[in-house]
């Protein structure tokens, strides 16, 4: 309780995790595979939105508004894991991404609820997100053939990104190896029940070991940004 | 094509104290998901405390037909109401 | 003695089904007095009353059409999520969206407690069988058209609804009671998006009027054909799907918007706008009904767009829908999240009786008043109805 309040500019990489998870989940508007998971999606990307202003809020002193922070900030100054930008791909990448996401998010804003105010509403929000991708890697994991194919595909190809979401951030008093060994079980848990391999490949390249971190993204990124921003950045000064 | 998932009715407490009530239907693959998705869809402002969910093929329902026979008796069974009753004036908490 | 009962259905007998036909049968002339007399007495039909056929296949014409309208409808405004120009109008945007889904399912609920599955519904939409409003096959090409929208598109929609929700068939009227209550900040949204435009820059001031330029004249169609056109109009207000006429509504929305736009510092795209002092309306000019029908018969500009994506979607999507009917089928046994209902005491047979209402039924929105399906197919030139044949493919 008495710990102090981490630096501002260590709550950035949570605030641009957030956002930007949610503008690909965003994406997903219209195209979800059943209409029951529109809504799903659309409440997981306003949570995260939710998340990502509040967490901007606390910024404004140092980077300005909340606009200021997410439309005219240049790539390299985003400081989100690789994780989050990567593109929706087919819905099991969708759903993988989460998992592997929600996973990591929610003990570690439940480590940091005691000097964030937004953690503990935030706790709860990202509960139900893992929750939601948990019960979809079941049942996808588990569901046909295909669906298992494309599953298991997913979590190859993101695995490598994992890696970075255990990089310590400066700032934060976070017990990043307890996080990382939690995260592990649970993964290796819900693969297990779905009938999923954990993938064996490297999670900490060289380019991928904390670089989103540090600035250092993905070419699919760049084109998130310029979609994100150009309204925004074609209209200076303007009030929305 | 395959088959559609099936269809569950879902009841909503609004809040505590009242009793669940029937707010809609939906379609999901089974109960987890049924609730889940009730949850996103019948309380995502906060409508609700409680959910149930239930198949909908699970429900027997008496019939508009049987209404007379089914709800009739009820009607010419006033002693079941307080206001059969004549209480004096001036008689109170009663 | 025939028992009369109404026609078996797709949707399973248990709640809101279809009778079972076990119950003491009643002739065909009660039955038919019997609806009337409820109609008339501006009581709710409920799903498992008897109905004519028509006004079966009527209904769920127009609330599929209702339906598609909501799903199709989340594109041309899905459009902009990615581009929204600040956090507080993405957060608006997306949740609007989100409840144009939300509102989508309502309905097919709805629909589905004719006996008519949404599966059937939906297929019928990719097929070009039955339609959705034809606002929504026009383009959004700037942020501005997000406000056009919400003010207008969804203006004349609420115009159209809120009158719904007295609408003679329950559960119709009972979705539209929630969405008319959720809609409430989607017309106002829009607006204050443009107020925000009309305030703002030069270029912004522009973006504004161009919106409603283009949205204007769409927005007035979305009342469906004159009255005089407008075949099915007549036997949906006897039945009180419907309570009041195409041109009724219409002229209620341009009387609403004329001083909304002023305040809003937009012009309305019609030079023969100008008071009625006699009529005590706003006259306006001649609707292009050609335009209308040219769109309505798939020759708008966005129809192949819209339909396609809406395909595209739903044959993507099927992989998952097949997962998890596998995996809940190989899980039959292991029912729930281990909580059943609470407790048998609570479940008393007023919970699981069908004419319960909604939880959320709270009141209409005050405002405004008319009904009919949005601008839906002119009455007639719309898909075939869902016919009990089809039903039976289920």
């Amino acid at each position: 309780m008495t710990s102090p309040a981490p630096p501002a500019p260590a709550t950035l990489p949570l605030g641009d995790d957030a956002l930007i998870l949610s503008h690909r989940l965003g994406e997903w508007a219209g195209h979800a595979p059943v209409l029951e998971e529109e809504v799903a999606l659309a409440n997981i990307a306003l949570d995260l939105l939710g998340q990502a202003r509040a967490l901007y809020a606390g910024l404004s002193d140092l980077l300005g508004s909340e606009d200021e922070i997410a439309f005219l900030r240049e790539e390299r100054a985003f400081r989100n894991c690789q994780l989050t930008e990567q593109p929706n791909g087919d819905f099991a990448h969708t759903i993988v991404r989460q998992l592997f996401f929600s996973t990591y998010q929610q003990p570690l804003f439940a480590q940091l609820s005691p000097v964030l105010p937004l953690a503990a509403k935030a706790v709860r929000e990202t509960a139900y997100h893992r929750d939601h991708a948990e019960q979809w890697t079941l049942r996808l994991g588990d569901g046909t053939e295909e669906s298992h194919t494309r599953t298991q595909r997913a979590a190859d190809t993101l695995w490598r990104y994992t890696g970075e979401l255990f990089q310590p951030v400066e700032g934060l008093e976070v017990d990043w190896p307890g996080l990382a060994e939690e995260w592990h079980a649970s993964i290796g848990d819900v693969f297990a029940r779905a009938g999923l391999t954990v993938p064996a490949g490297p999670s900490e390249g060289a380019w991928s070991a904390g670089a989103g971190r540090q600035g250092l993204h993905t070419e699919p990124f760049g084109l998130l940004l310029a979609e994100m921003q150009h309204l925004h950045r074609s209209h200076p000064g303007a009030a929305w | 094509m395959s088959a559609e998932w099936p269809l569950w009715e879902v009841f909503v407490r609004s809040r505590r104290g009242l009793s669940h009530t029937h707010a809609g239907s939906l379609h999901a693959p089974d109960a987890q998901m049924a609730l889940r998705n009730a949850r996103d869809l019948f309380t995502r402002r906060s409508e609700g405390v409680s959910l149930w969910v239930v198949p909908s093929d699970e429900i027997t329902a008496s019939s508009p037909d049987e209404k007379d026979p089914f709800f009739a008796p009820a009607a010419d069974k006033p002693y079941r109401h307080p206001t059969f009753y004549e209480v004096p004036e001036g008689v109170r908490n009663l | 003695m025939t028992p009369v009962t109404s026609p078996p259905r797709g949707r399973a007998a248990g709640a809101d089904g279809p009778p079972d036909g076990s119950g003491p049968g009643l002739e065909a002339e009660d039955v038919q007095a019997a609806f009337d007399a409820a109609v008339a007495a501006d009581e709710r039909i409920e799903p498992r009353d008897w109905m004519p056929d028509t006004y079966r296949s009527t209904l769920v014409r127009q609330i599929a059409q209702h339906a598609h309208s909501e799903i199709i409808g989340m594109q041309p405004e899905a459009n902009w999520i990615t581009r929204a120009p600040s956090l507080r109008r993405k957060a608006i945007l997306m949740a609007k969206v989100q409840d144009e889904a939300g509102h989508g399912l309502y309905l097919y609920g709805a629909a589905e407690t004719l006996g008519t599955s949404r599966d059937e519904l939906l297929d019928k939409l990719h097929a070009g069988r039955q339609k959705y409003s034809s606002i929504f096959n026009y383009p959004t090409l700037t942020w501005a058209d997000v406000g056009a929208i919400g003010w207008l598109v969804d203006g004349a929609a609420i115009t159209n609804q809120v009158p719904l929700c007295r609408c003679s068939y329950g559960p119709y009227a009972r979705a539209m009671v929630r969405i008319c209550k959720e809609e409430s900040f989607h017309q106002r949204q829009g607006y204050e998006l443009l107020l925000a435009l009309t305030r703002g820059t030069e270029a912004q001031r522009a973006m504004a009027q161009d919106a409603v330029d283009r949205w204007w004249w769409p927005s007035l169609m979305m009342f469906g054909p004159p009255d005089d056109e407008s075949s099915h109009s007549a036997q949906s207000m006897a039945w009180k799907i419907k309570r009041h006429s195409n041109d009724e509504l219409r002229q209620r929305f341009v009387d609403i918007c004329v001083p909304q736009a002023e305040a809003l510092g937009v012009t309305l795209p019609d030079p023969e706008l100008r008071w009625n002092e006699e009529r005590g309306h706003w006259d306006f000019g001649a609707i292009d009904w050609q335009e209308f029908r040219e769109v309505l018969k798939g020759n708008g500009p966005c129809n192949e767009q819209r339909l396609h994506r809406r395909r595209t979607a739903h044959e993507n999507g099927a992989w998952v829908r097949e997962a998890a009917a596998a995996h809940a089928a190989k899980h039959t046994a292991t029912h729930a999240t281990g909580h059943t209902a609470d407790h048998a005491a609570d479940r008393t047979a007023a919970d699981r009786d069908d004419r319960v209402e909604p939880a959320a039924a709270g009141p209409a929105q005050p405002n405004t008043a008319p009904d009919t399906a949005p601008d839906t197919a002119p009455d007639g030139a719309g898909a075939p109805s869902a016919s009990r044949s089809t039903r039976s493919r289920a």
